[in-house]
């Protein structure tokens, strides 16, 4: 057996389950993979010695110590959280993250920690301060962000399943960008407490993973209520994996932002999607939604805000150095947050934001009460050659354009990948939505769509 | 609409307690102005009577029992293995009143 790397997660349980292949086994590809490729794409800021010793007493578990590459701004004891920012570069978190505490209990092994865009502040992963990742379908393109590093460390083979977060967009456009699958949950479906905190109305922690079965698997293991999150809801959790191999004959499905101005060359590919939603029983109509170009103005506003709040409490003074460290991006979000909170011009920027987010809200709800879910194009196009974001203040606003609107909702959505161009190896991703807490409808879906797209020979031949 | 010149810029670094360079206030400027042209499209839409958003949860006054947790407690080693600069068990501040 060669290659234990490339399995999903699911088959990774299964072959341990039938004794086919050994724990031993898979971190020796792991660690090889890692070994042969993260100086090169700059996956990893930080790895777990000797990953195998902890996964040896976790094999009873349901993850059976297989490796999960998280997000480096999950607080996880044992190794720094850096946040991929100069600020944090020696930070050791004394406490765990509700998300990395889950799957550590649940057999999961966090093998390392992966690049972000420094705080999560965009959609690149070149603002991070420890150097860009590369896209492992191609290395001339960027990974997305601020997710970069975990959906590198998927689409590349060098963990069996990652843990990421987004506020709008940082899950599922560099899963798009990586080609992989990336869940966003429903806002306070999964607990923050010990991610860094970036933008508190919307951050969203949830999978990144080579199939929608993986991903579906992992929600249930790191969602519901947390009592050290108050925003966590106390709705019960649904279980996903019944989602699977389910029909979605008659589901009503509502098809967005295919004529946004932009989008004409890759409107064609989305619209041969559409057939394969139809041939599985499913009705879809194209359906108009509020222009998503407002979004963006919402999502600058709420975010830069809030991140100006949170990002206060780096005095330097407790933990991490002073705030003369902070990077170009850092500063230009904490500076336009203070700006549109200030006294004077709250109403004209802050207030007005959090009005048109009501009326998105009131948008969807409208769209929800005619469809079952919504899908899109995940993002405005393919990956972007490396060094783009660099000098260009909205280059994440306007890549995740397509997923504002929904994330200033706090609405659930999940990327599949759709389309691979074979010239340059890059992949689209198509993006479902669901209502509130409805994150079984858009799985559903998901699952039912990869299963009838090459997405798994695609996966395997690259 | 809000005007944005390098004093704006020099008053808000002041505001967020971030240090920035001449060169840095110069950009900064010319990031503002395009980032403000951007949201400034929010102007058009018409939020009469739009009540404002604030949470997505629907959720009001989760509140926590009033006892001690002792499961999130740190030691004070713990509390102070972070810090730059402690003494005797206390971290050590910047002073900001003069003598």
């Amino acid at each position: 057996m060669s290659d234990l790397n490339k399995l999903t997660l699911t088959q990774a349980l299964e072959k341990l389950d039938r004794k086919q292949i050994s724990l031993t086994d898979i971190y020796t590809d792991v660690n090889q993979a890692i070994d042969q490729n993260n100086k090169k794409l700059n996956v990893y800021l930080n790895l777990q010695d000797h990953p195998e010793k902890i996964a040896q007493s976790q094999h009873s578990h349901q993850l059976k110590g297989l490796p999960i590459a998280v997000k480096d701004n999950f607080s996880a004891i044992g190794l720094p959280t850096t946040a991929s920012s100069n600020i944090l570069k020696d930070y050791y978190p004394p406490f765990e993250s509700t998300v990395t505490k889950k799957i550590k209990q649940a057999g999961g092994v966090v093998i390392g920690k992966t690049n972000l865009d420094a705080w999560a502040h965009g959609s690149s992963t070149e603002t991070s301060d420890f150097g860009r990742t590369l896209n492992p379908r191609n290395p001339d393109y960027l990974p997305g962000g601020s997710s970069g590093g975990s959906a590198a460390a998927i689409a590349g083979d060098l963990a069996i399943a990652a843990i990421g977060s987004e506020t709008a967009g940082s899950i599922r456009q560099p899963a798009a960008w990586c080609g992989t699958v990336g869940l966003k949950p429903s806002y306070g479906r999964v607990s923050r407490y010990g991610v860094i905190a970036m933008a508190s109305s919307t951050d969203s922690p949830g999978p990144i993973t080579k199939t929608v079965e993986d991903a579906a698997l992992l929600f249930t293991i790191m969602a519901g209520h947390d009592p050290n999150d108050a925003t966590t809801s106390a709705n019960t959790v649904p279980n996903l994996t019944q989602e699977l191999n389910q029909s979605i004959k008659g589901l009503k499905i509502g098809l967005l932002y295919l004529d946004v101005p932009g989008l004409e060359t890759i409107k064609p590919i989305y619209q041969e999607q559409i057939k394969v939603l139809q041939s599985l029983g499913a009705v879809v109509e194209p359906v108009q939604a509020l222009d998503p170009h407002y979004a963006i103005g919402v999502y600058t506003v709420v975010q830069r805000s809030e991140v100006s709040s949170n990002l206060a409490r780096l005095d330097g003074i407790r933990y991490g150095q002073d705030r003369s460290f902070f990077g170009a991006e850092a500063k230009r979000r904490i500076m336009l947050g203070t700006f549109t909170l200030s006294k004077g011009y709250a109403d004209q920027y802050y207030n007005l934001a959090q009005k048109v987010r009501t009326l998105f809200i009131q948008d969807f709800e409208k769209l929800f009460s005619q469809y079952d879910v919504l899908i899109a194009p995940t993002s405005p196009g393919f990956a972007k050659k490396i060094g783009s974001s660099q000098g260009a203040a909205m280059f994440g606003e306007l890549e995740d354009m397509l997923l504002e609107p929904s994330s200033i909702a706090g609405l659930p959505g999940i990327s599949v990948p759709c389309y691979k161009d074979n010239q340059t190896n890059l992949y689209l991703g198509l993006n479902i939505m669901a209502p509130m807490f409805r994150e079984d409808l858009m799985v559903r879906v998901a699952d039912a769509f990869e299963k009838n797209t090459p997405w798994n020979s695609w996966r395997n031949n690259s | 609409m809000a005007t944005i010149d390098q004093n704006t810029i020099k008053h808000v670094a002041q505001l967020a307690n971030i240090p920035i360079t001449p060169s840095e206030t110069e950009s900064l400027t010319h990031d503002f102005i395009k980032t403000l042209e951007v949201v400034n499209q929010l102007q058009k839409i018409s939020v009469q009577d739009v009540t404002t958003t604030h949470q997505v949860t629907n959720l009001k006054n989760v509140l926590r029992d009033d006892e001690i947790n002792h499961a999130k407690m740190l030691t004070q080693e713990q509390a102070l293995a972070n810090a730059k600069n402690t003494h005797q068990g206390y971290f050590v501040v910047p002073r900001i009143l003069t003598k």
